[in-house]
C-alpha cells in the first residue's frame, strides 16, 4: 500500500471471506458442548468417586471414551474461535501474530495429549 | 481517506461514560468466563486426564491437590464459571435467531443468566455433598 491510487490503498483492506464461517462453527461447536459438557459434569457427580479406580473404569468403556474424544474435539475447537477473537480485540501489532501461533500450538497439543490419554485409558491393559 | 476534512467529528463515548447495566457485565462476563475455562480450566482438565492415563502415582498428586481445600475452592469456582458461560450462551444463541432484543427481554434474560447459573452451582454441589460428603 503505497501513495497510489484511492482504488490501490483499499485493495485488500477488506474481509477475508470467513468471518461467517467462523461465527457458524462457535455455534455449532457451542451446541455440542452443551450436550457434551453436561453429560461430561453428570458424569463425573455420579461416579462413585474420583479415585484412581473409579475413573479409569469410568473411561475404559466405550460409553464413556467416545463422548469424551467427542468432548475433546468440540470444546478446543471451541475455545480456539473464542480465544481468537479475544486475542483479535485486545492483541495489536506484532504481538498478535505471536499470540494467535501461541494459541494454535496450546490447542493442537492440548488436543493431542487429551486424545492420546484417552485411548491409552481405555485401550490400554487393565490397570 | 484521502482529501476527507479532520474536522472535530465527535466520537463515541468509551466505556468510562456508560452506565454498567445487567446486559453489559453478562457480555463481558461471558468473555471472561470463556477465556478463563480456556486458559485455566483445559490445565486442569489436561493435568486429570494425563495423570488418570500415566498411573496411580501421577493420580495421587491430582488428588492431594484437588481434594485440599484450595483445590474445592478452585472446583466451586469453575462450577460458576462453567454455568454462567453455559447460560449465557444459550441466550447468545436465542439472540442469534433474533430473539430478545426488546430492552425489558434482553434485561430479564441477562438477569436470568446470573440467577441460573448461581442455582445451579448450588445444586451440583449440594448433590456432591449430599451423595459424597465434602
Amino acid at each position: 500500500m503505497g501513495a497510489g491510487t484511492e482504488l490501490g490503498r483499499v485493495r485488500g483492506l477488506g474481509s477475508a471471506k470467513d468471518g461467517v464461517h467462523h461465527w457458524w462453527l462457535q455455534r455449532v461447536t457451542a451446541v455440542a458442548n452443551i450436550v457434551l459438557v453436561l453429560w461430561f459434569v453428570f458424569s463425573l457427580v455420579r461416579l462413585p468417586g474420583l479415585d484412581y479406580t473409579s475413573v479409569t473404569l469410568w473411561l475404559r468403556q466405550p460409553v464413556a471414551a467416545v463422548p469424551m474424544l467427542l468432548l475433546i474435539v468440540s470444546v478446543f475447537w471451541h475455545f480456539r474461535l473464542g480465544v481468537q477473537v479475544f486475542i483479535e480485540d485486545y492483541v495489536h501489532g506484532p504481538a498478535r501474530i505471536i499470540a494467535m501461533l501461541a494459541l494454535g500450538f496450546y490447542t493442537l497439543a492440548g488436543a493431542a495429549a487429551a486424545v492420546f490419554a484417552v485411548f491409552k485409558i481405555a485401550l490400554g491393559a487393565a490397570a | 481517506m484521502a482529501g476527507r476534512p479532520t474536522s472535530p467529528r465527535p466520537l463515541s463515548p468509551h466505556l468510562s461514560i456508560w452506565k454498567w447495566q445487567v446486559h453489559a457485565i453478562v457480555s463481558i462476563l461471558h468473555r471472561i468466563t470463556g477465556n478463563a475455562m480456556a486458559l485455566g480450566a483445559v490445565v486442569l482438565f489436561l493435568w486429570w486426564l494425563i495423570a488418570a492415563a500415566t498411573g496411580p502415582d501421577a493420580y495421587a498428586v491430582f488428588m492431594a491437590v484437588a481434594s485440599g481445600w484450595f483445590g474445592k475452592l478452585i472446583a466451586f469456582g469453575l462450577t460458576w464459571v462453567f454455568f454462567q458461560h453455559l447460560c449465557s450462551g444459550i441466550r447468545h444463541l436465542v439472540m442469534d435467531t433474533g430473539q430478545g432484543f426488546d430492552l425489558a427481554t434482553s434485561r430479564s434474560m441477562a438477569m436470568a443468566t446470573l440467577v441460573a447459573s448461581t442455582l445451579l452451582t448450588i445444586l451440583t454441589w449440594t448433590v456432591i455433598a449430599m451423595t459424597k460428603g465434602l
